[in-house]
């Protein structure tokens, strides 16, 4: 009991952010013809954020797997990184580690990465109970955004600009914190460039292509006089 | 293929690759990742932001009226805004609200 009451303290943090992201991932969904079972079915099986707002898109959009697949990669791509420095964390967490993985999350990295359990606390399932309440809060912004997209008072029109608010957020908040802003600019020319010169059905593959390629150009440049942590 | 049946599999798709990418340093790497993967890791998640903001203005047409205007207001309020207070829920409800006002009453 301890430890779920710690848990529950410690992912109090995330909760209103991930109930108030999920309204609108909810909301955005219906408004695309994707209602309550894909919402839930997407905040359940998917459980990334910034993904589930692309994949709304894509899904709409009729998108081909290849697509979809390139995506995934390139949105989900620093949940790979948030898992290399959780390896040690995780690798004897037994019979939590399945879940642990899966729900490693922006946010729920952000509130475990410092590998701190409260006294007393048994540490996995500590991990497991923050992780778990986490995308409770998730699941249940998504499931109230969808079944309240159709009976709001007034015309959800333009909710979709949530996501981009979102990303503008992030790269602002992004710009403001890092030393170094060509991986930003990389990322914003770039793609701006491939989306002029391949149109706006096919410039995404392009894009992640010619990121991956400069910043592996850049890899000297940006790696000199730097600590690289592993 | 219906439609849904085609939506239920590109989920199932998001679904998987997004657990691999989640499970893949676990089942590679033992202890420590390969310097290009770090080096990728550090770089990659900035990038890939100033990737999808345009991914998210990719249908805005600059050249035909309102030409932009309800995205670009919008959108600098959310950079301002946030480089101010940096809080990402008001920079993301204020700049919500703006466009959705924006688009519904004034453009």
């Amino acid at each position: 009991m301890k430890t779920v009451k710690a848990a529950f303290v410690k992912s109090l943090p995330v909760m209103a952010g991930y109930i108030i992201l999920g309204i609108g991932f909810g909301i955005l969904a219906h408004n695309a013809g994707y209602g309550f079972p894909w919402a839930l079915a997407m905040s359940l099986l998917i459980f990334a954020g910034s993904m589930q707002y692309v994949g709304v898109g894509l899904l709409a959009g009729g998108a081909s797997v290849l697509t979809v697949i390139l995506t995934t990669v390139m949105v989900n791509a620093r949940h790979l990184f948030y898992s290399i420095s959780m390896l040690r964390l995780y690798r004897n967490a037994g019979r939590y580690k399945p879940y642990l993985i899966f729900s490693l999350t922006d946010e729920t990295y952000s509130l475990l990465c410092d590998g701190k359990v409260p006294d007393g606390a048994d540490p996995d399932r500590f991990r497991f109970l923050v992780s778990l309440f986490n995308q409770s809060y998730w699941v249940l912004g998504s499931v109230i955004g969808s079944l309240v997209s159709g009976i709001l008072p007034f015309s959800t029109a333009g909710i979709e600009f949530s996501m981009t608010a979102l990303f503008i957020a992030s790269f602002t908040e992004q710009w403001i914190t890092a030393k170094d802003h060509i991986p930003a600019a990389t990322g914003l020319l770039g793609t701006l460039f491939c989306l002029v010169v391949f149109g706006p059905d096919r410039f995404l593959i392009p894009a992640m292509l010619l990121i991956t390629l400069l910043l592996t150009l850049f890899r000297n440049r940006l790696s000199a006089g730097k600590k690289v942590d592993a | 293929m219906s439609t849904s049946a085609y939506s239920a599999l590109l989920v199932a798709v998001m679904s998987v690759v997004t657990i691999l990418l989640r499970a893949a340093p676990f089942l590679v790497f033992k202890k420590k990742a390969p310097a290009y993967v770090m080096y990728l890791g550090q770089v990659l998640p900035a990038a890939i932001i100033g990737m999808l903001v345009v991914y998210c203005l990719k249908d805005t047409n600059p050249l035909s009226a309102p030409f932009g205007a309800p995205e670009l207001i919008a959108g600098l309020l959310v950079a301002g805004l946030h480089a101010w207070k940096r809080n990402i829920l008001l920079s993301i409800l204020a700049g919500t609200a703006a466009y959705m006002l924006l688009t519904q009453l004034v453009f």
